[in-house]
């Protein structure tokens, strides 16, 4: 039985867990002087040993990431947190932001620290008011405790921090349409090479990290590269939250190793709720192709889910049961990605809303089983074809879901429409009937 | 609608966010965070304003106006709802709370609800996408703030509470703000409320209260600081 290990989570329960004296009682900005002590070479050095992987979705080693900063080049350097959190079943980062937003500014200073940049930046989502004001307000006390702002803490370092809120767009999650957010600009990706470390704030050297890629620093410096890699699995160490929402007894978010599988996170929040089982699920938001109840034992780490056919994502953990139509989902997921392409390329802007007419006729039980090898094509001219991963994720949940369940796609065109009830998959289902 | 000019006040704000940044063309959206807070809407006078305090063309903020979904071109109630009806949301009933809602107010997508004699406050109603709010699904926002597990029931209550002019708080966070108050946090002006609501909603805290109950921890850290190891330099 893996064990849960709460590090980010661990404060939430405590009263006003948001404000700058409860993190510091519990050890919170000890860090700085540690890191402080150590050359910004060092602080990168241990953020490799440890095997902090980003935790925004594709994994890139986040202590790799800092040393291609090019130190030579005379341009200043930026440090910029994605909290955009937008991926559809992702969960993490707006509870963390709510609960701990300190960690969160701690992580930034030892990050900024480390790849010696002097201002960084918080891009929220726009659409999470209370949030911004919990990182305004930390941001704000942090600069009162002498943790921000010039000489801190007397080591002759200054930093500055802007907290920016977005404005509603799905696509500047991605790291090159957010930088073009925030210079101001709608958030269309940008060709790379040249990439962010290079060329991405004004053309200056830029890191671009999750928030919980960041927030996971402080402990990292605090209790060393050793005690972080003790969490987790060969090649995906350290610990990860994982969100459970949907058709789980228990939904919320659940702080383990990485590496701990479906099955036991289930178990722990008392399975698929009651009197029904599990369909299929994401595990990594909805741009991470489905897997089904053969795949509760995958380890839920990189290679783990890798290999399982899908990919470990954010650990968006979105459960649904029996009850639920996988072509209506979908039809939704797609629409979704239709609405947020930024029509940038032709692959994406095209293809989406092609996958959306198909799907919609499909989901009305028209067409025949001809047209599945079609939307099966139209997949293949977005995939790899699209200049940014939001094209690449559109696909996932459309051709995974014919892998797995190409059956209830054909149903839907001998049933004349969808054969499911939609009101026996919301959350007040056989409510009013028992009352 | 009638608008009021932009102020003078407000033009120093507009200011003071473009000087936030090093360029000051990064201030654009939240400078237009409080064109929307000013005047309750993108306007052509707002859109003039900040191309001039930026110099650059009106057109070109006109673009990123009506690139970002926040951004309103007409305008929006004092409370602006938000059904999230993105898959998991949808499947867990927010379909049918946003199909309650436009009946109940009597309004389609993205409108506002007439205001009935006797109401205070108006609402509009948009169906939004997913707001990370996952494990509390269904999902409703109200001036983006979190309204957890709603049904079509509760949120026909929190409307009709919100129209007749009483105080109504976020399951996870504040006594709820106007739309446009609200659009002034965005643009970087806190408001004082952030020290309302819980540290946490109740799922956020379920795998926190398991490992209370069964006493799990993360590993004790070593005794002496472990990073002594890499403080040789760390040049590798
Ligand atoms: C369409 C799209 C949306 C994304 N949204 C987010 C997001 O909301 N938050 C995030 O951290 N990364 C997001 N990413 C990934 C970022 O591009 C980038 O890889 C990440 O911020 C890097 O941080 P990390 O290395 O710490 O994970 C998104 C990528 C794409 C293609
Ligand atoms: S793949 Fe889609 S979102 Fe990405 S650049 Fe192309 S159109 Fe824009
Ligand atoms: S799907 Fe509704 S909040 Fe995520």
């Amino acid at each position: 039985m893996t064990e849960l290990t709460p590090v980010l989570t661990d404060i939430w329960d405590a009263e006003q867990s948001w404000k700058l004296a409860t993190y510091a009682a519990r050890g919170g900005y000890s860090a700085l002087d540690t890191a402080f002590a150590m050359s910004p070479d060092a602080v990168i050095a241990a953020v490799k040993d440890s095997g902090l992987r980003g935790r925004g979705g594709a994994g890139f080693p986040t202590g790799m990431k800092w040393s291609f900063i090019p130190q030579d080049n005379p341009k200043p350097k930026y440090l910029v947190v994605n909290a955009d959190e937008s991926e559809p079943g992702t969960c993490k980062d707006i509870p963390l932001m709510m609960g701990n937003p300190h960690v969160l500014v701690e992580g930034v200073i030892l990050s900024s620290y480390a790849i010696r940049a002097n201002k960084a930046f918080i891009y929220i989502r726009g659409e999470v008011v209370h949030v911004i004001r919990r990182v305004q307000a930390a941001v704000a006390e942090a600069y009162a405790a002498g943790h921000l702002g010039q000489d801190i803490h007397g080591s002759g370092y200054d930093l500055d921090i802007v907290v920016h809120a977005g404005a509603g767009a799905y696509i500047c999650g991605e790291e090159t349409a957010l930088l073009e957010g925030l210079e101001g600009r709608r958030g269309q990706p940008r060709l790379r090479p040249p990439f962010p470390a290079v060329a991405g704030l004004y053309a200056s050297p830029t890191v671009i990290n999750n928030v919980e890629s960041i927030a996971s620093v402080p402990a990292i410096v605090k209790n060393g590269a050793a005690w972080f890699g003790s969490m987790g699995t060969e090649k995906s160490k350290g610990h990860g939250i994982f969100s459970l929402s949907g058709h789980v007894e228990r939904p919320g978010q659940y702080e383990a190793p990485l590496g701990i599988t479906l099955r036991e996170l289930l178990d722990l929040a008392g399975g698929v709720r009651a009197g029904h089982q599990l369909k299929f699920w994401t595990p990594g938001g909805s741009s991470t192709p489905l897997l089904t109840a053969e795949h509760l034992d995958v380890p839920l780490d990189f290679e783990g889910v890798g290999a399982a056919g899908s990919m470990l994502g954010t650990r968006a953990l979105q459960i649904f049961d029996e009850t639920v139509c996988v072509v209506r989902a979908v039809l939704r997921w797609t629409e979704f990605y239709k609405h947020e392409s930024c029509g940038k390329c032709t692959p994406c802007r095209e293809g989406t809303w092609w996958l959306v007419q198909a799907l919609t006729r499909l989901e009305n039980g028209q067409g025949t089983e001809a047209d599945l090898d079609q939307l099966l094509d139209q997949c293949d001219n977005i995939l790899g074809r699209s200049f940014c991963a939001l094209g690449d994720g559109a696909t996932s949940p459309v051709s995974s879901s014919i892998q797995h369940f190409r059956d209830e796609y054909l149903a839907h065109l001998s049933h004349g429409g969808c054969p499911f009830d939609p009101a026996k998959s919301t959350a007040w289902a056989g409510q009013e009937v028992s009352a | 609608m009638s608008t009021e000019p932009i102020s003078a006040k407000t033009l120093a704000e507009l200011r003071e966010i473009a000087a936030r940044y090093p360029e000051p063309r990064s201030g654009l959206l939240p400078m237009l965070h409080l064109v929307q807070s000013a005047q309750g809407r993108i306007t052509p006078e707002g859109i003039e304003a900040c191309a001039a305090i930026l110099e650059i063309s009106a057109a070109e903020v006109s673009g990123v106006a009506t690139f970002y979904t926040m951004y309103k071109r007409h305008g929006v109630g004092d409370y602006h709802v938000g059904v999230c009806t993105n898959t998991l949301c949808a499947v867990m009933g927010g379909d049918a709370i946003f199909e309650r809602l436009k009946e109940h107010l009597e309004i389609g997508n993205d409108e506002v609800a007439v205001q009935r004699q006797g109401d205070s406050r108006t609402v509009s109603l948009e169906h939004i996408e997913c707001n990370a709010a996952c494990d509390f699904a269904p999902v409703m926002m109200v001036n983006w703030e979190f309204m957890d597990n709603q049904t079509p029931d509760s949120a026909v209550q929190v409307v009709e509470a919100l129209r007749a002019g009483h105080e109504v708080s976020s399951t996870r966070g504040p006594r709820l703000c106007t739309w446009r108050e609200a659009e002034r946090v965005l643009a970087g002006f806190p408001d004082g409320r952030v020290d309302e609501g819980p540290s946490a909603g109740p799922a956020s805290l379920a795998g926190l209260e398991i490992a209370r109950e069964r006493g799990w921890s993360a590993p004790e850290p070593p005794s002496a600081p472990a990073v002594s190891a890499a403080t040789d330099g760390g040049e590798r």
